[in-house]
């Protein structure tokens, strides 16, 4: 009962916003209203005990990801303030997209068989995640670590061509 | 505990560390500041409302309260008005894993969050959006100018703070706030000293070094000189918020000195162990007791009674002449421990706070292009191979 | 209620408190204040003359670049909580892999710098 209501909420302070990001016609507050979504898909984590994972979605969405994109709107050519009325040609298209999309979800999720039974959540996961890094997953970290170096190496190149 | 007793429980505490940030952090915070930087530059500071002009910040709080709320016609509205509430809030979330001290067997901390000092960072990064909505919505040169370089600088810091957090992770275990305390409190010193044994004392440069890293990074999360760039009033007028009035602007204030002695608190957790009492022999004492009775004498019984600039070490020597002599006769009579922890507490971290004031009262700004510089190709690297020979140490050496 | 959730519940609490005590000054203000609209207050401050322009223009691409590499190295920084915290107890390769986690960032790092991406110019 608890449960729910509170995945209700967090729901409603997800979307409302999501809405507004996409429908406001001011680009800076279509930026800033990314922040309640990301802190209501916190608290959705949190509902799963992920607590590592909720800090995570803090730290680098609320507090980075949002400034890196402010930063971009910022360069804007024009200024940011202008209202510019959204004009869509394609949303009839996007809807219909957006209908498939949707069914094809809902019948997965209604068709498959979910495992009730999950096993023991882990007391601290923040251990368990770097258990499993450490063993299980070695490659996968180190090729993280490549990841973010080409994702670094591209950023620059692509950012100093701009220039 | 059935969940309305926890909502009640949680609100009270709410209240009551909104209070304490307002009060102690942003009160008196100002009220401190406004008094060092006077001494410090040879000025009596605040003098005329309630004695040593204590009540003075009580007196401009009430005075805001009554400022008309005026919102520049070119503003963003909604977003002008909710940004001073975004920093203030922040701030406020930030306390909830800083412990106090230990009360009879229980920690004093509103929730000891198994990711402590990792939420901290994330509440500490939700700031930057305040400031910086606060100063695009102003529609303001200087607002907006000043948002912007703070948001720059305080992406910087990020990683350096991220860098001494993950240090302190790494020597204690564990990332919760009490269990950093009690990880210094089984190896029986601060991080900042030693190593958890066999290293001990060897330990010494890496401990300094990272709590260096973290401390000035601290300062520039927090925008203070010499890292003050964003609010540089000498030439962004105020920065982010030049062009808020009254209690709005109180709640800026309000934020930034809830952040500072948060980040003072973070230090004091994971650098100079927190709660617990520093373990000095008897002598020792004596000896903290005797210096600063020297300093006083010297000060109290020679012309330079008459020059405010001794003022800070003045006060300092005596509440240090008073700690150690309480400190000496207590470890004499065999008491243990001698004061009771949230003293302390609040004993190191008003400590880090004056010297975050000395610093901001004695440097000079840097400009902008030093201050990426100091955190990308100082500090980062810096934090990064003390890291890799922490790590190497207490691989060869600490089991 | 779990530990994680119970801690979490506090959270949410202090951020609702903590907004609802930040507005009330602003009510208190809204009841005691003086209020005068007068064309010229509204005006935004510019050093006392007519504003010229909008503040909203455009901006340094620099500010860009430096968010890019903040991103990255975020990231990388979170990657390396969970080494932390289990690091004493797996020991030497635990550090090994470490060591080669910050050599490969280290690398970027002085990409970064040399192609003068850390550069504010």
């Amino acid at each position: 009962m608890g449960e729910l209501a509170a995945f209700m909420i967090l729901s409603l302070v997800t979307l409302i916003p999501a809405v507004v990001v996409v429908t406001s016609s001011n680009i800076v507050r279509a930026a800033l209203s990314l922040v309640p979504t990301f802190l209501g898909v916190t608290g959705l984590y949190v509902m799963l005990q992920a607590e590592f994972v909720a800090g995570i979605q803090v730290l680098i969405y609320a507090g980075a990801i949002t400034v890196l994109i402010l930063f971009v709107i910022m360069l804007t050519a024009g200024g940011t303030g202008a209202r510019t009325r959204q004009i869509n040609e394609q949303v009839p298209l996007g809807a219909m997209a957006a209908v498939w999309l949707a069914f094809v979800l809902i019948v997965i999720f209604s068709r498959t068989v979910w495992p009730v039974l999950a096993g023991a959540l882990p007391a601290y996961n923040v251990i368990a995640v770097g258990n499993a890094f450490l063993t299980d997953y070695v490659l996968i970290f180190e090729v993280t670590s490549l990841v973010l170096l080409v994702s670094l190496v591209g950023a620059i190149v692509i950012a100093r061509r701009e220039e | 505990m059935p969940w309305f007793i926890e909502l009640l429980k949680a609100t009270g505490l709410a209240v009551v560390i909104f209070t304490f940030l307002a009060v102690v952090s942003a009160m008196f915070g100002v009220y401190l500041e406004r008094k060092i930087s006077g001494w410090i530059q040879a000025r009596l500071g605040p003098k005329h409302v309630g004695p040593q002009g204590l009540l003075q910040t009580v007196a401009d709080t009430v005075k805001l309260l009554q400022k008309e709320h005026i919102t520049p016609r070119n503003a963003d509205a909604l977003i002008f008005n909710a940004a001073p509430v975004i920093v203030a809030v922040a701030a406020l979330l930030d306390w909830i894993v800083i412990p106090f001290g230990k009360f009879g067997g229980r920690v004093l901390v509103v929730r000891d969050i198994n990711i402590g000092v990792l939420y901290f960072a994330a509440m500490a990064s939700v700031t930057v959006i305040g400031i910086i909505s606060g100063g695009w919505s102003s529609n303001n040169k200087y607002a907006l100018l000043g948002g912007l370089r703070s948001a720059a600088q305080m992406i910087s810091y990020e990683i350096p703070l991220a860098l001494g957090i993950l240090w302190v992770a790494m020597v204690a275990g564990t990332l919760s706030t009490v269990g950093i305390v009690d990880a210094q409190v089984k190896q029986g010193s601060w991080f900042m000293f030693k190593l958890p044994p066999p290293i001990g004392w060897f330990g010494l440069p890496f401990g300094i070094l990272a709590s260096l890293t973290f401390l000035t990074a601290a300062t520039a999360e927090v925008n203070r000189v010499p890292f003050d760039l964003p609010e540089a009033e000498s030439e962004l007028v105020a920065g982010y918020f030049a062009e808020y009035t009254g209690m709005r602007f109180a709640l800026f204030q309000l934020g930034e000195y809830g952040e500072m002695f948060g980040m003072a608190g973070v230090a004091t957790i994971m650098f100079f162990g927190g709660w617990t009492e520093p373990h000095l022999q008897p002598w020792m004492w004596l000896l903290v007791t005797l210096a600063s009775l020297v300093v006083v004498a010297v000060i109290l019984f020679s012309g330079l009674r008459q020059t405010l600039l001794v003022r800070p070490i003045l006060i300092l020597a005596s509440l240090g002449f008073l700690l150690s002599l309480v400190m000496f006769f207590g470890s004499r009579a065999g008491l243990s421990p001698v004061l009771p922890s949230p003293v302390w507490f609040l004993t190191k971290l008003f400590a880090l706070v004056f010297f975050l004031m000395w610093m901001r009262w004695t440097y000079p700004r840097l400009r902008l292009d030093q201050l990426l510089n100091l955190s990308w190709k100082v500090l980062l690297p810096l934090g990064l191979l003390n890291l890799v020979a922490t790590g190497f140490v207490l691989t060869a050496w600490g089991r | 209620m779990p530990k994680v959730l119970l801690d979490w519940f506090y959270v949410a609490v202090f951020a609702v408190v903590g907004t609802l005590m930040a507005v009330l000054p602003l009510g208190v203000v809204w009841l005691l204040a003086p209020r005068a609209d007068l064309p010229q207050k509204n005006i935004t401050y510019e050093s006392g003359v007519i504003p010229f322009g909008q503040a909203w223009a455009q901006f340094n691409v620099r500010y860009y670049l430096f968010a890019l590499v903040f991103v990255v190295f975020d990231v990388e920084v979170i990657y390396l909580y969970p080494w932390a915290v289990v690091f004493r107890q797996l020991g030497t390769f635990a550090f090994a892999e470490m060591l080669l986690f910050v050599l490969i960032l280290l690398v970027g790092l002085a990409y970064a710098w040399r192609k003068g991406a850390l550069e504010w110019v």
